[in-house]
Order: C-alpha cells, then sequence, then structure tokens
C-alpha cells in the first residue's frame, strides 16, 4: 500500500515537472543566441589578456636588443653590415671599400628565454646574449603599462696582442634592462639602463664599468616600413670615444626584415656600439649599413591539427 | 498497473526532453586556418573558439580572437595580426547563422546529420553572408560539429602583396566543435 501511495506521488511529481516545463518552453521564445553572442564579446573584451605584441619590428633596433623575443624554438640568422665613414671620401667609394661584419644565431628557448651567439670581423669578437622577458606589455583583464626585458651579453675580444691577453683579460659584459611601451600601432619607445664591464681597459684613467642610458624608438610609416633610432647617452666613457647614435628603416619582406641603417658605430655588440663608438656625425663619420634577418622553425609546433 | 505508471512516467519525461530548448555550447572549439601555397606553408589553429548553438531555433554562433591563432612560424604570426588582420583593430571574428534543415537533426539519436548553415561572417570589419554545408556528429548525447569552407582573404579588405603569390587568396577554415 505504502509502495502503491509513494509510486502515485511520484508520479503526480513527475508529471507536475513535466507540465510545467511544457507550459515554459511553449510560452518563452527560444534564448536569441545572437544577442547572447554581443555579450559575451563585451565580457571577453574584460576578461581576455590582450597582449600587446610587435613593439617593434625585430628584435634589434639597429645594434641595440628591443624587447621583442625570438619565438619558441624559432632561430633567427642575423647578418649585420656597417661600411666605412662617408667622410673618409671618394678614394674608399664613401665608405663602401671597407665592410666589417656581425654574423649571428638567435634561439628561442621559449617565448620568454633568448639565448644567441655572434662573430664580429671588428677585433675578431665572439659574443653570445641571454635574453629574458620578465614584463609584457598588455590590456584588458591585466593592465601592464610596459614591457621589461633583461639582457646580459659576454663579448671575447680576439685580436693577437703583444704580450698575449689571458682570456679573462679579453673579456667584457653588458647588463642591460629594457623598458619599452608601444603607445600606439604606429609609435613605441624603450629605455635601456645600461652597464658595460670592460675587464681590461687601455688606459688607467679609463673606468671598468660603464654606464650609459640608451633610447631607442620606432615610427611605422607603412604596414611593412618603419623608421628607427638608437641613441645611448653615457655617464662615463673611454677616451676618444663618443656616444652612439643610429638611424635607420625597418623593411619587411616576408620572412625577412631587412633593416637599413646609417651610425656612427662600427662595433655590433654593447663593447662595440656602447663604449667604442669614434665616429662623430658632425663630421661625416657615418656609417651606412643593414642588417638582415631571416627566421626559422625549427619545430613544429605543439598545436597539431587533431582531426 | 504498475506498468501503466511506468509508462505514463516514460511518456511524460520524454516530452519534457522534446520541448526543453537546449543550447549546447563551448569556449573551446578548434578553428584552423590553411593558407598554402607552393612557396610557403602556412597554417595555423585557434582553439579557443566560442561557438553555442541552439536545438530549437536553429541558432549557431562562433566568435574567437584574432590573436589566438597560433602559428609555427613566429614570425609568421606577428606578420598575420600586424599587416594582415590589423588584430589590434579587428580583434574578433564571429559568425552569427542558423541551421536551415534543423528539422533533419534529431540531438537526441546518435547518427551524423548533414546540415546547411547560413549566416553572416564577420572577420576584419567587414560582414558577409555566407552558406556552407557542415556536419553534425550526435554520439552518447555529445554533439559534435564540422566543416571546411573556402573564405575569399579579398572580400573581407584584407590586403597584401603576398596574398595571391605567397598566401593563398583562398582560404581554407576547418572547423571542429566539440560541444558540452
Amino acid at each position: 500500500m505504502l509502495k502503491k501511495i509513494s509510486i502515485f506521488f511520484t508520479i503526480i511529481l513527475c508529471c507536475n515537472n513535466s507540465n510545467k516545463i511544457f507550459a515554459q518552453s511553449d510560452t518563452s521564445k527560444p534564448v536569441d543566441l545572437f544577442a547572447d553572442l554581443e555579450t559575451e564579446s563585451k565580457k571577453s573584451d574584460n576578461n581576455t589578456l590582450n597582449k600587446i605584441t610587435s613593439a617593434f619590428k625585430s628584435t634589434r633596433v639597429v645594434n641595440s636588443h628591443t624587447v621583442e623575443m625570438v619565438g619558441k624554438h624559432n632561430l633567427d640568422f642575423r647578418i649585420s653590415h656597417r661600411f666605412g665613414f662617408l667622410s673618409s671620401g671618394s678614394y674608399n667609394l664613401f665608405g663602401l671599400d671597407n665592410a666589417t661584419m656581425r654574423m649571428g644565431f638567435d634561439y628561442g628557448i621559449t617565448n620568454k628565454l633568448n639565448i644567441g651567439i655572434g662573430r664580429s670581423t671588428v677585433d675578431k669578437e665572439i659574443d653570445a646574449f641571454f635574453k629574458y622577458k620578465i614584463l609584457q606589455q598588455s590590456s584588458g583583464k591585466t593592465n601592464i603599462p610596459i614591457s621589461i626585458a633583461y639582457v646580459l651579453s659576454a663579448m671575447h675580444y680576439g685580436l693577437k696582442t703583444t704580450p698575449d691577453l689571458s682570456f679573462s683579460n679579453r673579456m667584457s659584459f653588458a647588463h642591460q634592462l629594457l623598458i619599452a611601451r608601444k603607445f600606439n600601432d604606429n609609435f613605441s619607445l624603450q629605455l635601456m639602463p645600461s652597464l658595460v664591464h670592460i675587464n681590461a681597459v687601455s688606459l688607467i684613467t679609463d673606468d671598468n664599468n660603464l654606464y650609459s642610458l640608451g633610447t631607442a624608438g620606432r615610427i611605422k610609416i607603412s604596414k611593412r616600413v618603419a623608421i628607427n633610432a638608437e641613441y645611448f647617452y653615457q655617464f662615463n666613457q673611454l677616451a676618444n670615444t663618443t656616444n652612439s647614435l643610429s638611424l635607420g628603416f625597418d623593411i619587411e619582406t616576408g620572412g625577412h626584415v631587412f633593416q637599413l641603417h646609417c651610425s656612427n658605430s662600427t662595433g655590433m655588440n654593447e663593447r662595440g656600439f656602447i663604449t667604442n663608438t669614434n665616429g662623430k656625425w658632425g663630421n661625416g663619420d657615418i656609417r651606412f649599413g643593414f642588417n638582415i634577418v631571416r627566421t626559422f622553425a625549427l619545430k613544429k609546433s605543439s598545436t597539431k591539427k587533431t582531426w | 498497473m504498475r506498468k501503466l505508471f511506468v509508462f505514463i512516467l516514460t511518456i511524460s519525461s520524454s516530452i519534457a526532453a522534446f520541448s526543453q530548448e537546449k543550447i549546447y555550447s563551448t569556449k573551446s572549439g578548434s578553428i584552423s586556418i590553411n593558407a598554402n601555397t607552393p612557396l610557403e606553408t602556412i597554417e595555423a589553429t585557434n582553439s579557443q573558439t566560442l561557438s553555442k548553438l541552439s536545438d530549437r531555433s536553429g541558432q549557431l554562433v562562433f566568435m574567437l580572437l584574432i590573436k589566438g591563432f597560433t602559428f609555427k612560424n613566429a614570425l609568421m604570426q606577428e606578420h598575420f595580426n600586424e599587416n594582415y588582420m590589423e588584430s589590434s583593430k579587428f580583434p574578433k571574428a564571429d559568425f552569427k547563422g542558423n541551421i536551415i534543415n534543423l528539422s533533419e537533426v534529431n540531438f537526441t539519436k546518435d547518427g551524423s546529420y548533414n546540415v546547411k548553415v547560413e549566416g553572416i561572417l564577420t572577420i576584419h570589419g567587414v560582414s558577409k553572408k555566407i552558406n556552407t554545408n557542415g556536419t553534425i556528429v550526435v554520439n552518447k548525447g555529445n554533439i559534435k560539429a564540422q566543416t571546411t569552407f573556402k573564405i575569399k582573404v579579398r572580400d573581407f579588405g584584407i590586403t597584401g602583396k603576398y596574398i595571391g603569390e605567397k598566401i593563398a587568396e583562398e582560404v581554407e577554415t576547418t572547423i571542429v566543435c566539440k560541444y558540452d
């Protein structure tokens, strides 16, 4: 008897329930997914982290690093050329007779950690660097106004000397903090407090620790062309050197970035261009130069097609 | 008597199931694009696509962030965002459409159903009406939708001198969504 009653109640309950659902779905309109999408869209504006990328087109402004990183498992092959001084006149075809170069590989271990090596003809220097992206400029969910990266580079002076220099006396190091902000699609600015430590300097009056503040900027003039500038102000400097100033264009051609520029620096590593620049713009000691970069993707992406 | 009760119970509950609108949704739908040419391999996938599907009205919507497309080559991804899609100006793409032959789909019965979808696709700030065929696979209550169609890049105001050369003029788009 009890059983029957309980079944009876269950059925009553069920019928009631189903009637309710029936009535509800009959009278109410179906959900408008189009309107719902608009709401979701607005919600996602506030909830998604919008990384503000591409403050610069390349990982170098002209000589100096930018906050841009080589992507994970990507390898950048970079060839940089600098010709002689324009002021050397027609005898040297305004510098084109002399060329110095740096060849280097930059590799992305992760999107935030890069390493690289390079070899310059200037002073036969070998350099290596480690670069870590500390902060990524973003908007939306978290608002971060700037990107920050740290670069540590080491350079080994390779010219034969008499008397021969020890390994440690040939070394110099540079620490740089890169602080950049992309103000809008067309304009980005970067500040670079830098310390170059040279283990052995040639004069007793020279400092081993050389402090400088670099400034770099980019103005995009079309989708594929940008104007770049960089300037390093040195707080203390080696004898007979001056501050580095470079101006250039970035031109993108598919998988390449082509950089054309004019600079008063010869060296293409941190010791070279920050602390060992000896040309003066005012005297026409300007070098024409270019960088060519080709990016190779070494590993298949982890987001493989799964169907 | 008892059998009758059970029968009524079954009937009433199935009526309830039929009459109720069910919204299938996912936030991890996968959309991949392929603009391969003999000169260059251009493939990317976005697996954070939002999609919703109503079994009653037949409305079907998709939304994704352009920056969510990942490429094998990071530089290519940058160019995709910066030069072609202008993703800081047009961060999203969406689709609002309807399944025209909704009556042919039985969401409660296992099987593969061919569907015709018509709607408005908005990419790069340009909206265009598109028609495509797809399939809805019902398997033990799990709904999966998939389709492949081609998008003419220039139709959506996306320009660049490599389009038609290194980049295919028509981008093959494949959608696979497993709904919750």
